[in-house]
Order: structure tokens, then C-alpha cells, then sequence
């Protein structure tokens, strides 16, 4: 006999409208049509259009089985082989943000993962304060501040005249913005129109953050992809970092080492103190760290009972704090401890796998130096690929139209110019898919299907309006 | 040659005419977590006779870590095989099926029915979480009533989702055991509807599980006042040794015809601590409320890490997926909680063949991985100091840290700081 069954206290609960990225997928996969193609979600594919195992990543994983290594928890701010490494990648291992730690680095579930753990981090240490993103921006970046209730506004961003760049926009917005908002900004091939500011733009940006006291937050995803050069897609984040400012950097290995669906990436927080006269840079490095653990370690005693504005008033006069030189050093363990704060509640500790492929291939130089290789491999076949859509587009569109957009275009997507419309007709027609914004991923696109997807987009583009 | 200290928290300068904003220096150190800190704590101190008794992980006869056996041979089968990009949905829906029978039981009519929207999660940290915002976002102006004590984490997991606590009287300071009536009571006061979170198995950190009598006059109560029971599974196979006995509250409260929510948690009972692996779900009255509360839960993960990490997932669906390795699982589970037993039994007769004053009967009353020893702090910071022993201030000892090489050193420590009571 059952009893009669409570009715769900989740009675009239309506269906989560579907993922606007995700959902395209999800239509690719039911459409029977042989001719379809897939250009939504940023997955790279190889000219088969095939997903992509790094070579480097199977030699990780082969070198992880034979260790045999046990599946105990992480710490809560990650492995930290992987937090050393991710934070070399993206600053370079001689950096002097690096030298001088003053890098304050935690595993994170992905740049999702990453992103929102600073989100959070912002919204309790910075009450009401935005973050500016571009319009437009990656789809999951508003979904993100919204669930952490960060208020956040746009830049202008594309210019859908020149399917390019709209800097005096982008640097009057940022300007008009509240001091001390927070920016945010692709580090290199912007989702979803591919363009990317110049070294000069990038130079200009810094200035007008500094003059306002804003602070840059990077999502970095696409290291490599957008040259092929790790080191140059790092040069945004690196100018920054040079110029002695304050950033938040989250980082992505979904892409570039192909481990999306492990969930890799990272938050940094670069600390900086601005006044040199702290560096106190004739004392021996030796002892000044020596100094800085002890204060390190008495701040970490005193946490648990008294507020620490308190204990900094008591210990400012201390002589030894005076001489302690690295303040950032320090500031980045109190920034480190509150995000493990935030992260604690969530998910406890972040996953084991993806942290250590990329320790592996990172901190290997043998495979370190082979992943570049297949990283430009990656990023020169989407190069190539650009360059055939381009040719194809001139030759059979004689409308005249100047698609050289495509070229200057960086990264895995496109933005085709193409609109809701639009795109739709190349889904419905054509059984192309993208997302309604026109963004293309070129990533899943062969020198084969060129032509065929040539001629969808100049049939939707003179065609439909 | 003294510096000058701004007094202002937001802005803290080594030097008073330093213009650019100091982005971070108002940001305080956070209080350490209880229990990640003892292993912190532990791994730092060089002594070789040092016991970890802090964090819940399960550790073999010789103190080590453990990968299961099953777990080893899933690891080779998908060594090499087709990489995964994202989890495919098949893979996905087999893997909450299959776990979702663990709790209802494989022949269930929930399962046959689709009457359950399931997710995979974060582990149990990662399925509380889900479920508490999705508390949040569907019932904006309720409370959760957590167990007093209940394990810290659950404190901050509301907490961050913005849902206030309430606690529910539940351990016995003086029985070390069920502070029945006490419990009874409040679920009685709680106001009709009110969300309550439980350990089905295994409390977490008492070790103290209500009778099966008990569930059910607690389950009965629970229909009777309309309340949502939410449990956390977080040691299906550590309490009797037999993972379906270990969700018998589970179908008692089911039967009765609550509808319920269960996080479940693979971190302990198939060793897979790191790779965070864990499942939600939430009963409905049919399979179309199914669809759309399930969509909501994916929409609320989102937004804080997009999917879960999937080399975890594919060997639970491994393990479970293959009736051998489901079979070899089972045996495994049941060793590890034998060991544990076993060595429960063995720290109460040292204790008492050292002739201490105090009652221990609670060390083989508790039940799965922890034991509320009833250690005082200052006893517990004894047994740091003194003999490198490693637990959590409120006495909650880990016994699966326990081996038979450590258990006297062990015992004799307990005796130490507690003969003189």
C-alpha cells in the first residue's frame, strides 16, 4: 500500500528558456541533413571536422596512468603545480610580477569557474561597484554577475559599420563609467567578433583605466588561438602588468589544450603597491622573505580572532613591517585566503584531472615545447581557413561588398555582420548553424566546406533582410 | 622612520601620498576552514608518530591513501579511448539514473516513471549548493533547518546562497547519542512547509543515526507538517557496510509519500576525493516537472561553472554501468567500512583496558567514518601539541584515519587527556 504523495513543493516551476551557445549544438545534433555544418559553439575541429585530442595531452594522461596517482582532495585553491605554471604561462616565468609574487593564483572550474569566483569576490569586497563588459561579449559572462549580483553596463564595442573596432566609443564609455569600476576585457580574440584591440588601442585603454581608477579583469580563453603564440596573445594582460597595475585575470584550457570538458582554468590577482619607496629594494631578498612569513604568519594567527584593520594598526608600528618589502606578496596570501572563502561553499575543492594534464605539459619542457607546436598548428589551420572563406566570399559575391573583415579578425569566431534574420535563413536554408548574433566559429569550419558556406552567407546577406 | 598608517580600511598606504588606489588592502584574511586547516596543519608537522583524524577521506591499514580497485580497472578502460569534448547527454542521463538508483533502489517506480529531475553535481559540496540556490530562487523567503551539529560546510553553503539557518536539535551532549524528543519537538514547531536538511546515514560529525523506529515516526511527522526533506548522502555504503540499508531513511521517508531532494556524494564511498564527482536530485509529481526543474538546476550551474568535470564521471558510469564492477564496488565498500568497525572496537577496548574513568561506548555506538569522541578543545589542543594527533576543535575524530599500527599510541593519548576527566 503507498501512501497518498505530498504534492512537490516545486509545483509550477516553467522551463529554463535553452542556452542561446549551447541550444545551437543541441539543433545541429537533431538536423538530418547531410549538408549541415556546425558553427556554434567555439570546440575546435580538425579538417574532418573531428574533435581534437592533443597529442601532448594523451602523453599527460599516459604518464599520469602509469604513476598511478591517488585521487585525493586538492586543496581548496587548486594543485599547486598547476597554480605555479598557469600563472608562468600567462605573465612569462621571468616576469617581475611573478619574481616578486605578487601573483595570488587559484585553480578554477574553467574561465566560467574562474570568472565566477571573481564575480563573487567583487560583489563582497566592492559593494555596488560594476564591471563594464563589451557589447557585445561573450553570452555567459551577464548570466555570471547576474547569479553573484554584480550590477554590471556595456562599452560599445563592434562597430557593425565597420565590422570592426568602435575605440572612441569603447574609450568614451569606459571614461563616462563610475570611478573604480571594474573592466571587462578579452585579453586576445574577442568573443564573439574576433577583433582585438592594436598594441597602441591597448596602450590607450591602460591609460584612460589608470586615469580613472578603474581596475582591468581579464578573461583570458584563448591563449594561443589568437596568433598561435602563447606569448604574444599575452602581451594585453603582460602591458598591464608592466605598467604596475592591479588586475584580475581568469584563464581558460577548455581551447587551447582542448580539456574542456575537464573544467581547467584559473583566477589571478596581480597585487600591486604602487609607491616604490615600499620595495625597500636595498635589503637582501633573503631576509626580507624571512620577514615576510613572519608577518605572513603572525597576520594568519590573528585572523581568526581579531579584525584585521585592527591588528594593522597594531603592528604598523612595528619596525618590521616597515622593513618588510614584500606587502604584495602578503596581500596576495589575504586575497588567496578569501577566494578559497568563496570557493569553500561552492564546491569544496576544484577537480583533480584537467590540474594535472596541465601541470604536466606545462611545466614539461620537452612537452611544453610540443604543445606550442600544436598550438600553432591549431591556429594556423583557422588562419587558413579565414583566408579560403575570404577568397571564396570575393570571388562569388560580385556585389562588391569588402569582406577583408574576415582577415583582420582574429581568433576562433567570425562576426559576420550577418543578422537575427539573417542567420536564421542560413540555419533554416542552408542548415548552417551559428548563434542568432552571426558569430561563426571558424574553429568548426574545413577548407572543404568553404565555398558551401560562402555562398549561404552572400545568399543571406543580399537576400534576406 | 615610522611609516604613517592610513586608518581608513578601504584605502591602507605605506605612504600617505600615494595616489593610485590600493585595490585589495581592505580585503582581510578569512578564518581559516575547520577542517581543511588540520590537514594543512598536519602536513606541515614533521613528527613521525603524527595522526591525521581531521578530514573525512578514507585511509587503508598502513595510513595511506586508497584508489579502489574498481576504480583502477574504469581508469584503464578509458584510458585511450574517444575523448570526451563535453559530457554527451547519454553518458550524462545514464550516470544519473544509475546513481539515482542507489537511492531509491534499482526496481524503483520513481525511476521507472521519470518522476525525478537529476543533475550531476560538484560532489555533495556542489549538489547542497545547487539545491540551495535553487531553494532560494523558487522560495525566496524560506529557511533551511540544519542539525545541531551538522558538518561545517553546510553553514557556508546557505549561507553564500543567501538562505538563513535555522538549527534542530539533534545530538545529546550527555548520551553522546539522539536528542530524540528534543528533535521531535522542533520538527513539531518548525512552521508547516519548513526545509530541513538531513544525514541519512552516517552523521556527519556525531556518527550518532536515528533508529529506523525513529525515521519513521520522524518521516511520518514530516508528511504530517508538509516539510521538505533534503538529505545529504555524502557515506552511502560507511555506515552498515550495505549501501542500500544505508538509504533505508531515504525510502521510509518515500514511502510515506514525502517528496524529497538527495545530494549524493562518490567522494568517500569510491575514492573519488579529487575529481568531484556527485549527483542532485529533486522528486516530482511527474516526468514533465522533471524536465523543467531540471532545466532550471542546469541554468543555476551555468552561471557558476558550466558543466562538471568529466574524467570523474566517466568512471563512476563505468563502475556503475558494469554489473562486474558494480559487483566489485559493493565488496569494496563493505571492506573499507569492516576496517573502520573493526577498529572502533579495538580503540574502546584499549581505552578501557587502560583502565579510563570515562564511558567510551560511543566509539562503537557511532556510526561510519566519524566519531564524536566528546573531547574537550582543550583536550583536543593537547593531543596536537602533545602527541602530533590531528582532529577538529569539537572532538569529531576521524576514524578512518585510525590503522592497527596507530591505535594504542592513540589510545594512550585519549587516556592521557582525559584521566583526570
Amino acid at each position: 500500500m503507498t501512501a497518498a504523495v505530498n504534492v512537490s513543493r516545486f509545483e509550477g516551476i516553467a522551463m529554463a528558456p535553452p542556452d542561446p551557445i549551447l541550444g545551437v549544438s543541441e539543433a545541429f545534433r537533431a538536423d538530418t541533413d547531410v549538408k549541415k555544418l556546425n558553427l556554434g559553439v567555439g570546440a575546435y575541429r580538425t579538417e574532418e571536422l573531428q574533435p581534437y585530442v592533443l597529442d601532448v595531452v594523451k602523453k599527460a594522461e599516459n604518464l599520469m596512468l602509469e604513476r598511478g596517482e591517488n585521487k585525493e582532495y586538492l586543496p581548496i585553491e587548486g594543485l599547486a603545480a598547476f597554480n605555479k605554471v598557469t600563472a608562468e604561462l600567462l605573465f612569462g616565468a621571468d616576469n617581475p610580477v611573478i619574481k616578486q609574487q605578487k601573483v595570488a593564483t587559484i585553480q578554477g572550474l574553467s574561465g566560467t569557474g574562474s570568472l565566477r569566483l571573481a564575480a563573487a569576490f567583487i560583489e563582497r569586497y566592492f559593494p555596488g561597484a560594476q564591471v563594464l563588459i563589451s557589447s557585445p561579449t561573450w553570452g555567459n559572462h551577464k548570466n555570471i554577475f547576474n547569479d553573484a549580483r554584480v550590477p554590471w553596463s556595456e562599452y560599445r564595442y563592434y562597430d557593425p559599420k565597420t565590422v570592426g573596432l568602435d575605440f572612441e566609443g569603447m574609450i568614451s564609455d569606459i571614461k563616462a563609467a563610475p570611478e573604480g569600476s571594474f573592466v571587462l576585457l578579452h585579453g586576445c580574440a574577442h568573443n564573439p567578433t574576433g577583433i582585438d584591440p592594436t598594441p597602441e588601442q591597448w596602450e590607450k585603454i591602460s591609460d584612460v583605466i589608470q586615469e580613472k581608477n578603474h581596475i582591468p579583469f581579464f578573461d583570458v580563453a584563448y591563449q594561443g588561438f589568437a596568433s598561435g603564440s602563447l606569448d604574444a596573445d599575452a602581451s594585453s594582460v603582460r602591458l598591464f602588468a608592466a605598467r604596475g597595475m592591479e588586475l584580475l585575470i581568469a584563464q581558460s584550457y577548455s581551447k587551447n589544450l582542448g580539456l574542456y570538458a575537464e573544467r581547467i582554468g584559473a583566477i589571478n590577482v596581480v597585487c600591486s603597491t604602487a609607491d616604490a619607496a615600499a620595495r625597500c629594494e636595498d635589503i637582501d631578498c633573503t631576509l626580507s622573505r624571512d620577514m615576510e612569513e613572519m608577518v605572513v604568519k603572525s597576520v594568519r594567527l590573528v585572523s581568526d580572532v581579531w579584525n584585521i584593520t585592527h591588528y594593522l594598526l597594531l603592528i604598523s608600528w612595528c619596525p618590521l613591517v616597515n622593513l618588510c618589502c614584500n606587502w604584495d606578496s602578503v596581500k596576495g596570501v589575504l586575497v588567496k585566503s578569501q577566494l578559497k572563502r568563496i570557493a569553500r561553499p561552492m564546491y569544496s575543492n576544484p577537480p583533480v584531472h584537467g590540474a594535472r594534464i596541465v601541470a604536466n605539459v606545462v611545466g614539461d619542457p620537452a612537452l611544453f615545447n610540443e604543445w606550442k607546436a600544436e598550438m600553432e598548428m591549431m591556429a594556423g589551420r583557422i588562419k587558413n581557413v579565414r583566408q579560403k572563406l575570404f577568397d571564396s566570399l570575393s570571388a562569388k559575391d560580385k556585389s562588391g561588398k569588402d569582406w577583408s573583415f574576415i582577415l583582420k579578425q582574429i581568433g576562433m569566431f567570425s562576426f559576420t555582420g550577418l543578422n537575427k534574420t539573417q542567420s536564421e535563413s542560413m540555419t533554416n536554408k542552408w542548415h548552417v548553424y551559428l548563434t542568432k548574433d552571426g558569430r561563426i566559429s571558424l574553429a568548426g569550419l574545413s577548407l572543404a566546406k568553404c565555398e558551401y558556406l560562402a555562398d549561404a552567407i552572400i545568399d543571406s546577406y543580399h537576400n534576406v533582410s | 622612520m615610522w611609516k604613517c598608517f592610513s586608518t581608513t580600511s578601504r584605502c591602507f598606504s605605506t605612504s600617505t601620498s600615494n595616489k593610485a588606489l590600493k585595490w585589495w588592502d581592505h580585503v582581510a584574511p578569512a578564518p581559516k576552514d575547520p577542517i581543511t586547516s588540520v590537514t594543512e596543519a598536519f602536513l606541515a608537522d614533521t613528527s613521525p608518530t603524527k595522526i591525521n583524524l581531521g578530514v573525512g577521506a578514507y585511509r587503508d591499514d598502513e595510513g595511506k591513501p586508497v584508489v579502489l580497485q574498481c576504480v583502477r580497472e574504469a581508469e584503464a578502460k578509458i584510458a585511450g579511448c574517444d575523448f570526451l569534448e563535453s559530457v554527451s547527454s547519454a553518458v550524462s542521463s545514464k550516470l544519473v539514473e544509475e546513481s539515482v538508483k542507489l537511492v531509491y533502489g534499482k526496481d524503483s517506480d520513481i525511476i521507472k516513471e521519470g518522476r525525478f529531475a537529476g543533475v550531476q553535481a560538484l560532489s555533495g559540496t556542489g549538489a547542497c549548493r545547487l539545491f540551495a540556490e535553487f531553494q532560494r530562487r523558487f522560495y525566496p523567503e524560506s529557511q533551511i533547518y540544519m542539525t545541531d551539529p551538522t558538518w561545517s560546510n553546510h553553514h557556508n553553503i546557505w549561507r553564500d546562497a543567501i538562505v538563513p539557518e535555522r538549527t534542530f536539535h539533534y545530538y545529546h551532549r550527555d548520551s553522546k547519542g539522539l536528542d530524540f524528543s528534543a528533535l521531535l519537538d522542533d520538527v513539531k514547531n518548525a512552521p508547516d512547509g519548513s526545509f530541513f536538511l538531513l544525514h541519512p546515514c552516517a552523521h556527519n560529525p556525531t556518527g550518532v543515526d536515528p533508529t529506523e523506529e525513529q525515521w519513521r515516526e520522524i518521516s511520518y511527522l514530516f508528511k504530517v507538517k508538509n516539510h521538505f526533506p533534503f538529505f545529504d548522502m555524502a557515506y552511502q555504503g560507511f555506515a552498515s557496510g550495505d549501501l542500500d540499508r544505508d538509504a533505508r531513511s531515504i525510502h521510509i521517508f518515500v514511502e510515506d509519500g514525502n517528496v524529497i531532494g538527495c545530494a549524493q556524494s562518490f567522494a568517500k564511498n569510491m575514492g573519488l576525493y579529487g575529481h568531484r564527482v556527485g549527483c542532485l536530485n529533486v522528486l516530482c509529481n511527474d516526468a514533465e516537472q522533471a524536465v523543467a526543474i531540471k532545466s532550471q538546476l542546469q541554468l543555476i550551474a551555468r552561471a557558476m561553472y558550466s558543466s562538471p568535470p568529466v574524467h570523474g564521471i566517466l568512471l563512476v558510469s563505468g563502475i556503475l554501468c558494469d554489473p562486474n564492477m558494480k559487483a566489485l564496488w559493493v565488496k569494496e565498500v563493505k571492506a573499507m567500512a569492516n576496517r573502520i568497525q573493526s577498529l572502533r572496537t579495538t580503540l574502546q577496548k584499549s581505552l578501557e583496558h587502560l583502565s579510563s574513568p570515562l564511558n567510551w561506548e560511543h566509539i562503537t555506538n557511532q556510526v561510519g567514518m566519524f566519531c564524536f569522541s566528546g573531547l574537550t578543545p582543550e583536550q583536543v589542543d593537547r593531543l596536537l601539541r602533545e602527541f602530533h594527533i590531528y582532529m577538529t576543535l569539537d572532538g569529531r575524530m576521524s576514524m578512518a584515519g585510525v590503522t592497527t599500527g596507530n591505535v594504542s599510541y592513540l589510545a594512550n593519548a585519549i587516556h592521557e587527556v582525559t584521566k583526570f576527566g
